[in-house]
Order: C-alpha cells, then sequence, then structure tokens
C-alpha cells in the first residue's frame, strides 16, 4: 500500500517535472495571445500558417476581450485580442502605452424564427423598438411598412440577446446608442446590459441560435459569421445614407470606408459610408508600445513585432476565405505605421 | 539486536504512512479555507461598495455599475427547491421499488444500472435534451394557460434539475433500504403485518436518515447546477413573477458574465461566489444536524 502510493508520487513528480520542462524550453520560440473569441478561426488558420512559414509557435486562447485585456495587463500573455478599442479606464489600469491595431471587421446581423423565413428589412427605428420591447407582434404596422409585400404572421415575437458579457452585444449595443436616443438612455453600450424585464438571454452564439431554431416567432441577434455558417435566415439593414444593405462580406469591408484616426480607434458602427452595412466594428490585437518590459528579450520583441507585421500584409490573404470581411488599404496603412511605432529600449524594433 | 531494528524500520514507515494520511486530510481541510479566503480577498471591493445591501439589491446593471444578488438568491433557491419537491415523489419510489420490491433479477440489474447512467451523465447533455425536448413542451403549456410563451425559465429549469437528481436520491434511498436488518422486516410479518405495513411502519423509519441524507445530496447538486441551467432558465437578471418567468441563478451569472467582467462587475461576481459557497455550505450543516437528530430518533422508534 505504502509502496503503490509512493511509485505514485513519483509518477505525479516526474509528469509535473516533464510539463514544466516543455514549458520552458517552448519559451523562446513560441508567442503567447490570448483574448477575443470572435477571431479565433482566423487566428489559428493565420498562426498555424506563419508556424510553417517562419517555424513560430503561436499560442491564442479564446478567453473573452474582458480576459485579453486583463492578461496583457498582467503582463501573462505576448498579446491580447479585442472586439472593443480599450476604455480610458482599462488604458490607464494598464500602466504603459497600449497599441491597438484592426486585424479584420466582424458584424452582427439580426436573426429571425418566421414561417418561410422571408428576407426581412429592418430599419434602425425598427431594431431599438423591438429589442426595447416596444413591437411585441410581427404583425404591427411599423414592420409592415417596412416589408410592403411580405405576409408576416400573427406571432408574438420572443426577444431573445446574449447572457454573456461579449463584444456582438457590445457592438449591436454601440449600434443602437447611436441610432436610438431612447435605448442610450435606458440600456446604453456594454458587453453585458441590463435588458427590459421578461427577454430570455441565452449563452453564446450558439444559444441564441438554438433558441431561435426553436421558437417561432423569435428574434435575437448574432455574428454575421456564425449565420452564415449556420444558414440563419438575417435581415437587411438601412444604413446612415439611407440605403437597404444586405450583410455581405463586401458590404462589411465597406462600412470601414471612413476617415480613420492613427490610433485605428474608430467606431463603425451606424458607418457613414454609403455601401457599408451599419452593425460593424474592427477586431484588434493589443501589445505595449515598449516592449522592454518583464525582462523580455529583443528577440522576442522582434519576433512579435514581425508576426504583426505579417498578420495585416500577407496574413490578410486568409481572412476572406473563412467568411471574415478584410482590412481596407487605409487601415493596413494605419496598422503598419503602428507596428512600426514598436519600440525596444526607446529604439523601433522593426527597421 | 536484529529482530528490534527491524521493529523501528517497520515502526518508522508505519509513521511515515500516518504521517502521509494526515497530511492528505489537512490539505483538504487547507482547501476549503483557501477557496473560502480567495473569495472573500477577491470579492472586498464589492463588499466595500454594496455591504449587505447586496443581499436585497434587485438591479444588476453593469452599466451603471449598481449590483444586487437578490434576482440570483431567490432563482438559485426557488429553482431547487421546486426541483426537490418534483424530485422527492419519484426517488422515494424508486428506491422503495429497486430496494424492497425488485432486489434481484435481470429487470433490477438494468434499471439499477439505468439509474447509475443518469447519474453520471454530463449536465450539458440534460441540457441540451432538455433545449429540445423539455423548452416545446413547457411553451405548450404555456400557450395553453396564457402567459408568455417563453419555453424556458424557473418552471423549465426546475424540471430539467429535478430529473437530474432524481438518481441520487435514489441510488441512495435503495442503498440504505436494503441495509434494513432482515429480521425485523420478519419479525413484522410474523405479527401478521401486510408489506405496506412493513413497509411504513420498518423500513421507512429505519431507513429515513439515509433517505433525507441522499435528498439533501441532491439539493446540494441542484443548488451548484451551472451549464443545464443557464441553457434553460432564461437568463434574466430580475425577480422572476412566477413560475413561468425567465429569472437567473448565482451559478449561472457567474458562469455566464465572468469571463468579460473586469473591476467591480468581476468582484461583484465573486461576492455572489461567496454568497454561493455560503449557502452551500449552510445547507450541508443543516442536513448533517437533520441527519443527526433523525437516526437517533428512528433508532429509539424501531428499537
Amino acid at each position: 500500500m505504502f509502496k503503490l502510493f509512493k511509485s505514485l508520487c513519483i509518477v505525479a513528480l516526474i509528469t509535473f517535472a516533464l510539463f514544466a520542462g516543455t514549458e520552458l524550453r517552448a519559451a523562446d520560440q513560441e508567442l503567447l495571445g490570448a483574448g477575443a473569441t470572435f477571431p479565433q478561426p482566423l487566428y489559428s488558420k493565420m498562426f498555424d500558417a506563419y508556424n510553417q512559414q517562419y517555424k513560430v509557435k503561436i499560442n491564442y486562447q479564446g478567453i473573452g476581450s474582458g480576459g485579453g485585456i486583463n492578461q496583457l495587463t498582467k503582463k501573462t500573455v505576448d498579446f491580447g485580442g479585442t472586439d472593443a478599442f480599450m476604455t480610458e479606464k482599462e488604458l490607464k489600469a494598464a500602466g504603459e502605452e497600449v497599441l491597438h491595431i484592426p486585424t479584420c471587421l466582424g458584424a452582427v446581423v439580426v436573426t429571425y424564427n418566421l414561417p418561410g423565413n422571408p428576407k426581412l428589412n429592418f430599419t434602425s427605428e425598427l431594431i431599438a423598438d423591438i429589442f426595447l420591447g416596444k413591437i411585441t407582434k410581427w404583425t404591427d404596422p411599423k414592420i409592415a411598412a417596412a416589408n410592403p409585400g411580405i405576409k408576416l404572421p400573427d406571432l408574438p415575437i420572443s426577444v431573445v440577446h446574449r447572457a454573456d458579457g461579449s463584444g456582438t452585444t457590445y457592438i449591436f449595443s454601440e449600434y443602437l446608442t447611436k441610432v436610438s436616443p431612447e435605448w442610450k438612455e435606458k440600456i446604453g453600450t456594454g458587453k453585458s446590459l441590463n435588458w427590459p424585464a421578461g427577454q430570455i438571454g441565452q449563452k453564446g452564439n450558439p444559444g441564441v441560435a438554438g433558441y431561435v431554431k426553436q421558437t417561432p416567432g423569435a428574434a435575437g441577434y448574432v455574428e454575421l459569421l456564425y449565420a452564415l455558417q449556420n444558414k440563419m435566415p438575417y435581415g437587411n439593414v438601412k444604413n446612415k445614407a439611407g440605403k437597404i444593405i444586405e450583410p455581405t462580406i463586401k458590404a462589411v469591408s465597406a462600412s470601414a470606408n471612413v476617415s480613420i484616426p492613427d490610433d485605428t480607434n474608430v467606431s463603425l458602427t451606424d458607418s457613414a459610408a454609403a455601401n457599408g452595412y451599419p452593425i460593424c466594428s474592427f477586431t484588434w490585437l493589443i501589445f505595449y508600445k515598449e516592449q522592454n518590459y518583464g525582462g523580455r528579450s529583443l528577440e522576442r520583441a522582434e519576433t512579435l513585432a514581425k508576426m504583426l507585421f505579417w498578420v495585416v500584409n500577407d496574413g490578410q490573404k486568409y481572412v476572406e476565405p473563412l467568411q471574415y470581411a478584410p482590412l481596407s488599404k487605409e487601415a493596413v496603412a494605419k496598422a503598419v505605421k503602428i507596428i512600426r511605432s514598436m519600440t525596444y529600449n526607446g529604439k523601433p524594433i522593426l527597421k | 539486536m536484529k529482530m528490534g531494528k527491524q521493529q523501528t524500520g517497520t515502526d518508522r514507515s508505519e509513521r511515515r504512512f500516518t504521517k502521509t494520511l494526515m497530511v492528505s486530510a489537512v490539505l483538504i481541510a487547507c482547501l476549503l479555507f483557501a477557496i473560502a479566503l480567495t473569495l472573500l480577498i477577491e470579492s472586498i471591493p464589492a463588499i466595500k461598495t454594496f455591504g449587505l445591501g447586496f443581499f436585497i439589491g434587485k438591479t444588476w446593471n453593469a452599466a451603471s455599475e449598481k449590483f444586487g444578488a437578490l434576482p440570483f438568491l431567490v432563482g438559485t433557491l426557488l429553482t431547487s427547491f421546486l426541483a426537490l419537491l418534483i424530485s422527492i415523489p419519484f426517488s422515494i419510489a424508486i428506491s422503495i421499488f429497486l430496494g424492497e420490491y425488485f432486489k434481484e433479477g435481470a429487470l433490477s440489474t438494468f434499471l439499477r444500472s439505468s439509474v447509475e447512467v443518469l447519474a453520471g451523465i454530463p449536465s450539458v447533455i440534460y441540457g441540451l435534451w432538455g433545449l429540445f425536448l423539455l423548452m416545446p413542451l413547457a411553451r405548450a403549456i404555456e400557450i395553453r394557460l396564457g402567459v408568455p410563451p417563453h419555453g424556458v425559465g424557473i418552471f423549465t429549469s426546475s424540471l430539467i434539475l429535478a430529473i437530474m437528481v432524481i438518481p441520487f436520491s435514489a441510488s441512495i434511498g435503495r442503498e440504505v433500504i436494503t441495509l434494513v436488518p432482515s429480521d425485523l422486516k420478519e419479525a413484522a410479518y410474523s405479527l401478521g403485518a401486510t408489506r405496506f405495513e412493513v413497509l411504513k411502519n420498518i423500513v421507512i423509519p429505519y431507513a429515513r436518515s439515509g433517505i433525507i441524507a441522499g435528498i439533501l445530496l441532491a439539493l446540494g447538486r441542484a443548488i451548484g447546477e451551472t451549464m443545464a441551467v443557464t441553457m434553460l432558465i432564461g437568463n434574466s437578471n430580475f425577480l422572476p413573477t412566477g413560475i413561468f418567468s425567465p429569472a437567473n441563478t448565482m451559478a449561472s451569472v457567474i458562469a455566464n458574465e465572468f469571463a468579460e467582467a473586469t473591476g467591480i462587475v468581476s468582484s461583484s461576481l465573486i461576492y455572489i461566489a461567496l454568497v454561493l459557497f455560503l449557502v452551500t455550505m449552510l445547507v450541508n450543516i443543516i442536513g448533517n444536524y437533520i441527519i443527526q437528530k433523525i437516526s437517533i430518533e428512528a433508532s429509539k422508534e424501531v428499537t
């Protein structure tokens, strides 16, 4: 009995030592990242391709945007991923200056479950009223006015939203805050919101999608990518220029055809771009500007900067095949400028 | 001399063995303490901001950073006790059936292993099944009753919780019922008691503490259950207005919001975790107390 226990202990110790060993050995050829789950499939593909070409292992964990910011602030990762530009408070908590580069664009669509699933048109006012609980039936004259010729069923609208904190909710609520004064006052913008009473929340895109599929008359919002992959019905939305826009990858990319500030902190929701879909956002990678912190080597800093440079240039060819929306030329130019501003001991890393 | 040396050798290994056992046992106690301490430290910002008003606060609003845990406390207790209420008749019936009426045979073995397999199914599978089967069912009931047909809410999650905890209380109940000494039962039969009378006057009183222990274990599981409930409760951060209304539980709000939480939100969620920890501990302590009291009474009654 005692012998068994002893040998078990030894086995445990050896396993531990082995794992600890691999951790240490891998450290120098490996970059660590964590954050937003939305671009994770894209990053996995990109980093896999990068590893094959340049022999640098990049480990990205999809733990959510908030988690990504936290991990970067705690300096446990080389870079983070986030769906929302860091807030003043978060930037302050990070201590040193943090840089953002956009990597691709995402969009949020309104999905529903109606007999025959017709393609519906929404105005910003309609979306706000449905999610505020002011329009409660599909036969409401406001819906009919926006969709002439479509027969709508006499069903109550069962509104479903994301129950977990998420970048998707952030983008959706930012859009509604811009277009509806009532939304701004009652609900506002955030990753998790104080939704009107009696509405259903479900966890993740799959949760919302599952509820919509199971409930005739349901309406919810999911990422465009998720809706495309799962062949869910979703509506067109009238944009700021007054055009009815179908959410396609092209229309999402087009929403970024506005002037982009040098730090790329731009909100693309309710974009003024004429052909842009209005519920879009960049997703960013974040990292420290001064890379000499916590005993990091110059080599590691260079590896990171080169990888980031690749993501916004050569890496962009992986974006569209995975149904994400690629960056515009202007956005790429700004991102490159930001990457070139990274320093090690105050000296630029990329020549 | 040689003998003596050997003896001290075994003595030493004996002592070392006892020491290892003690260290393992103490480590477990330390673990409990460490969990409580971590929760306490991490929740200090929220405790400072909201104090005890946290327990009666009805709003959970990340935008205005106002947090109160009452809706989740109510949601957890309501779903758990409702689930317990639904599960008790079934679990007692199953334990009597398998423990007294059909102790042996192929059918009994089959039923017994079915119950055990049910206990081991991951909760996410229960949640999925509930989404596909219970939700439309609940919707149909709600439409008939004329309440808003959400399909998810307190009622649906209590149902799934009840189904999830029945195997636990049933298998413990069965175990203790089979442990009832047969000479007690035979004595009652020889006095002319019917099978039902034996059950009522001998088996149930004798096994009562075990049956109740099983039910309390089930309650513990129901209170802490996260995944299946999250999928079926509707995750609405308001006080429930009826048993068909969507609500939220402590475990489910933590699971939902923690990944994206920072600052005071994360601290408030950990405060909820602390409350959940204390509630489960309280249930356990009360449970142990009841079991002790009842087992003393039962032994008096039977003898």
